[in-house]
């Protein structure tokens, strides 16, 4: 199914939780935060929240600025 | 000057009255020399999209500076709307794990970045009854100011002049007023070009200063970053002191008694 991460479209499994997402991005290590459709999604929900079709998913860090 | 001149914000006690932005660095080895310099004990942090595909092991600015060692102050910039300020710092209390302190900054043009100040009290409004500890960004206007405390914002930051511009303090006379009527610390962000401007806040009775482009944009990042930490040292230092009154004609230094000729 697709859904549309940081403003990109992304092919998943059915079913897939964000913490699947988070692993096939490869950032487990990294220090993030998720927004499902606007919502914040804890990180310690990630392995029991799985994705709708069309969710539009936004993952944010902390870089530079001032 | 004793370590005790120390400020609180939100609870907590600082030493250094100088704040610092992370951004427009050549990379993160001068953003860690440059902070590090500075003596900065609070950073601003901007949250921004990850670029996804991104090289893993790349060196990320929360291990450059660590949280036992600073105090993150994730901002809104890029933010003109109070529904945009108030998402980005739900992301960052999550994403920072429950840190509840930010910068709260919404802008209202894309030239001269001036604050939005309807904007900023909206999203001040629904940030604190969200449990938020809110440093806010605004116009030198000693009104928009007192209302903003008046909300319940930890510290009220009023800019020098347009952020990025160098141009110092546009406005000392509404600055002053801004402090006198205070009851939570003022913070000059924004507008500093060089560290006399930063002395000159401090003199001023500011609380403290926050910048970055000064530092940053310096051709010598790292030696701007330790020139702004003395100068904002010595700013608070004249200002405690008390300056001698402005005069118009001279007055001797030396005594005129016991004059030979």
């Amino acid at each position: 199914m697709n859904i549309i991460v940081n403003g990109e479209n992304h092919n998943v499994p059915e079913n897939c939780s964000a913490k699947q997402l988070v692993e096939l991005l490869n950032m487990q290590n990294d220090k993030i935060a998720m927004e499902v459709n606007r919502e914040i999604v804890p990180r310690s929900q990630y392995e029991n929240f799985t994705f709708n079709e069309n969710d539009q998913i936004e993952i944010v860090r902390a870089i530079g600025g001032g | 000057m004793s370590t005790k001149d120390s400020f609180s914000i939100a609870g907590k006690t600082y030493q250094s009255r100088l704040l610092v932005g992370t951004g427009k660095y050549k990379d993160m080895e001068e953003t860690k020399q440059a902070v590090e310099a500075s003596g900065a004990e609070i950073v601003t942090v901007a949250i921004r999209r990850t670029n996804l595909g991104q090289n893993p092991g790349e060196a990320n600015l929360l291990d450059t500076l660590p949280a036992d060692k600073y105090t993150y102050l994730p901002n809104t910039a890029g933010c003109y709307t109070a529904d945009d300020a108030v998402r980005t710092c739900r992301l960052a209390r999550e994403l920072l794990d429950g840190h509840n302190l930010v910068k709260l900054e919404v802008l209202g043009d894309e030239k001269t970045l001036f604050p939005d100040v309807d904007q900023t009290y909206v999203a001040a409004e629904i940030l604190i009854k969200d449990g938020f500890d809110v440093m806010v960004y605004t116009n030198d206007d000693p009104i928009a100011a007192k209302r903003l405390e008046e909300m319940g914002c930890v510290a009220v930051m009023p800019l020098a002049a347009p952020i990025g511009s160098g141009l110092g303090i546009r406005n000392p006379f509404n600055i002053r007023t801004i402090i006198e009527n205070a009851n939570v610390p003022i913070l000059v962000d924004a507008g500093v070009g060089t560290a006399s401007d930063a002395a000159v806040a401090m003199e001023l009775g500011c609380d403290g200063i926050l910048m970055n482009t000064a530092i940053a944009g310096a051709k010598n990042p790292v030696l701007m970053a330790s020139a702004m930490k003395k100068a904002t040292e010595a700013g608070r230092e004249a200002y405690l002191a008390g300056r001698i009154p402005r005069k118009q004609y001279a007055s001797a230094s030396s005594p005129i008694d016991g004059l030979f000729f």
